[in-house]
């Protein structure tokens, strides 16, 4: 059974440069394995989802940007026990404009009609959310808890799940806890009811939030500090997403020779192997002048990359530390296309995540 | 502003090399601001910068906005108290202090400077206030640069370097004075503070019928409380708008000035490198001096005469010549030869296998650095060929995280060679 069944709403947040949107964007894709549909957020109006992508820029509408074929993520789990085998999953997407959302929210409860535009024109928007910066975010989760909530003609659930590529983690707490953010500003009226509405969503055993980082020292410590941080204000603390993991390329052995002296007998093995020249045969054989001025470039190289892995060492125990389900994406070298993608999607799905 | 040196005019990517040093050491130059995306290592180089600048004889203060622990003790700061601090252990002849910025702080200091100890009470308790104070999403780049103001205006410092805060968008901290700025003297609020101006009623009657939908509508989903808070709070505001706007025309000015450099920080990546074509399209549109992009994380190699496929076609050979002595100590031999081969052959041949082993890992490292390095430099290329004429610099990964002033001497000597 995957890890985070019955999670309908999915946040990921993390350090800028991890790649949140890359990590939500798979997530997103893996869920909607075995037949599912997800539908995956964007809130910082960047645009980045269509980035991703490769299509042009979204506007304020879910749009189907990917299906997830059958077996397209590997065999695991396509066969028998759903019945939903062999049916395509499909990943929708939508980048919030608040504007609009305002709009359709005012529209909801207001039945303002034309007016609307003119709020626009008067600039009412910019003020509205200038004036109450919590009804930003308001507006933001609530349209994420609304898309959880969003029953078909038959009652099932519209999306299986929805994957939010959130804030970083430094304002995450603040985003969701939209209770204390608008306390200060409304205590009755839509808004409130509507920050009530978001707030049980997000309480409840439906939400995970899950933080992106890489094994390196920052953005550990800044996860460590978000999980802490996420628990005091009462938020579900989902899972950590390691993200752009560089393979061992040296094995232990390797890691620990490459500290000792081994000049010679490594300019031999590079030799034989026929880089920067043969050698001379024979017993006294020695190592060509070519091939000598690369051990020591090699060997530095080496000597860095043990000493990098040593220090991942630390930051995946640091990772261990917190206790909570830990998923490694692999960096895929030459940047994350759609390609990218399904192979992200895969390994999540390969480790439980979806 | 610097004199920019061509490296070599034959290769059109090479483009323009940044003289960070001649940049620092240039008595004019007044402020160093390092903007970028999140992740690439703004505030590190704007704190390596710092500390070079002053081993070179400068007086340097370094704002740094959100700094991670490390590197906030790595210059002794250990509390956010929004005061400059002395960086001790800084050689040679000049002097280096650094400090982190509290916005709501800022934002009081402010208040505190325009108002009346009274009025500035009455502004302070404002829970609107509050809210803007340390919430307005754009508080935080307003206060930046009003900090910066403060800081030059003390006359106390002869170079400022600028950390500027992670934003979700370039445009964030260049707009936010004005941004902030035309808000709090904007049309909008003057309507609705009539109201607590005037005292309802007559004030009602200016209103027209657009506007009365308005506030109508505020205060309907935000509830009335809040418009009450808001028209308060410039009511007691009134006398600073005119300093506000003013402030943030000053602060504007002040990055426009000619001993301003800004400095894009990126990384070799995709997404950082289109966050910083942005950055520098829009500098250039709001005349805004560019100095130059820092491109941080740039893997090097010591042996780039050695190809990525013949490094690996090496190590697929050595890793083969393994597979085949291991298949043939397993099968080959009687028990009787292998005796009588003896101990010591058996070990040189573990000796060379275990090279082989180590050279193989190696070989591979290699191929991996030098297909990142392409990458990277394909990157960069791109980059270059949009914008010849950015001087730039490449800064060569560091193994590990920053944790001593020591390895911001490094970053500094990585930023200066280039």
């Amino acid at each position: 059974m995957p890890d985070w069944e019955g999670v309908r709403l999915h946040v990921v947040s993390g350090k800028g440069g991890t790649g949140k949107t890359t990590v939500a964007a798979a997530l997103a894709m893996a869920l909607a394995a075995d037949g599912k549909r997800t539908l995956l957020i964007e809130v910082e109006e960047r645009q980045g989802i269509a980035e991703l992508f490769g299509i042009s820029a979204l506007p304020y509408e879910e749009r189907r940007v990917a299906s997830v074929g059958p077996g397209a993520l590997g065999r695991s789990g396509t066969r028998g026990s759903t019945g939903k085998a062999g049916r395509e999953g499909e990943v929708f997407a939508l980048a919030i404009d608040i504007e609009q959302a305002l709009l359709e929210y005012l529209e909801m409860f207001y039945k303002l009609g034309r007016a609307g535009k003119a709020l626009r024109k008067v600039g009412f928007i910019d003020f509205a959310t200038t004036i109450a910066p919590g009804l930003r975010d308001v507006l933001l989760t609530g349209k994420a808890c609304e898309a959880v909530r969003r029953k078909g003609p038959d009652g099932k659930r519209h999306y299986d799940a929805v994957v939010m590529d959130a804030p970083p983690t430094g304002r995450i707490s603040r985003f969701l806890n939209i209770n204390t953010e608008v306390a200060g500003l409304a205590r009755f009226g839509p808004i409130f009811t509507q920050s009530q509405a978001v707030m049980r969503v997000i309480r409840s055993p439906e939400t995970a939030v899950h933080l992106v980082t890489l094994l390196e020292e920052m953005p550990v410590q800044e996860t460590v500090d978000g999980v802490a941080e996420l628990r005091s204000a009462g938020l579900p603390v989902g899972g950590v997403f390691v993200n752009m993991v560089r393979p061992p390329l040296l094995d232990e052995a390797a890691i620990l020779a490459s500290d000792g002296d081994h000049r010679e007998e490594l300019g031999l093995a590079l030799a034989d192997a026929g880089v920067g020249g043969r050698p001379r045969g024979g017993a006294g054989r020695s190592v060509p002048a070519a091939t000598r001025k690369l051990v020591e470039p090699l060997l530095a190289q080496g000597r860095e990359h043990a000493a990098r892995v040593l220090l991942e060492r630390e930051q995946r125990s640091d990772v261990q530390a917190l206790k909570l389900p830990t998923y490694e994406l692999p960096l895929l070298s030459g940047g994350v296309d759609l390609g990218g993608l399904y192979r992200l999607a895969a390994a999540l799905k390969e480790e439980g995540a979806a | 502003m610097t004199a920019p040196t061509r490296k070599q005019q034959a290769d059109p990517l090479a483009g323009v090399a940044l003289d960070v040093d001649a940049l620092i050491d240039n008595p004019s130059t007044a402020i160093v601001v390092c903007c970028g995306s999140g992740g690439v290592g703004k505030t590190t180089t704007a704190a390596a910068l710092g500390l070079r600048a002053a081993e070179r004889g400068r007086k340097v203060v370094v704002l740094t906005i959100d700094p991670a622990r490390r590197l906030a003790q790595s210059m002794g700061l250990t509390e956010l108290d929004n005061t400059p601090r002395v960086v001790k252990s800084v050689s040679g002849p000049g002097e280096l202090q650094a400090m982190m910025l509290d916005m709501k702080r800022t934002f009081d200091e402010v208040v505190l400077a325009h108002a009346d100890p009274e009025r500035a009470r009455q502004i302070m308790e404002n829970p609107f206030y509050q809210s803007l104070s340390s919430g307005f999403a754009g508080t935080q780049e307003y206060m930046a640069m009003e900090k910066l103001g403060q800081l030059q205006a003390t006359g106390t410092w002869d170079l400022i370097v600028v950390d500027t805060p992670p934003s979700r968008s370039a445009l964030d901290f260049l707009d936010a004075p004005n941004r902030l700025g035309s808000f709090l003297d904007g049309k909008l609020i003057r309507v609705l503070m009539a109201p607590a101006k005037v005292g309802g009623r007559s004030a009602m009657k200016f209103l027209n019928v657009g506007m009365n939908m308005f506030t109508g509508v505020l205060g309907k989903i935000l509830g009335a409380n809040v418009l009450q808070d808001v028209s308060t709070f410039v009511a007691a505001m009134d006398s600073m708008f005119g300093g506000f706007r003013e402030r943030a025309d000053r602060t504007y000015q002040l990055l426009q000035a000619p001993g301003t450099a800004f400095l894009v920080v990126a990384a070799p990546e995709r997404d950082a490198l289109r966050e910083a074509a942005y950055f520098v399209d829009r500098l250039e549109t709001d005349r805004m001096p560019l100095a130059g992009l820092v491109l941080n994380r740039v893997h090097r190699t010591g042996a780039p005469q050695l190809t990525a496929e013949r490094a690996l076609a090496a190590a697929e050979t050595l890793e083969q010549g393994d597979a085949d002595a291991e298949t043939d100590g397993g099968a080959g031999g009687s028990a009787t030869a292998q005796e009588s081969q003896g101990s010591q052959g058996s070990q040189a041949s573990e000796g060379s296998q275990a090279s082989e082993v180590l050279a193989a890992g190696l070989l591979r490292l290699h191929a991996d650095r030098v297909r990142t390095i392409t990458h990277e430099r394909r990157m960069r290329d791109r980059f270059v060929s949009i914008y010849p004429d950015v001087p730039l610099v490449e800064v060569p990964a560091l193994a590990g995280d920053v944790h001593d002033l020591e390895g911001l001497r490094e970053i500094g000597e990585r930023l200066a060679a280039g």
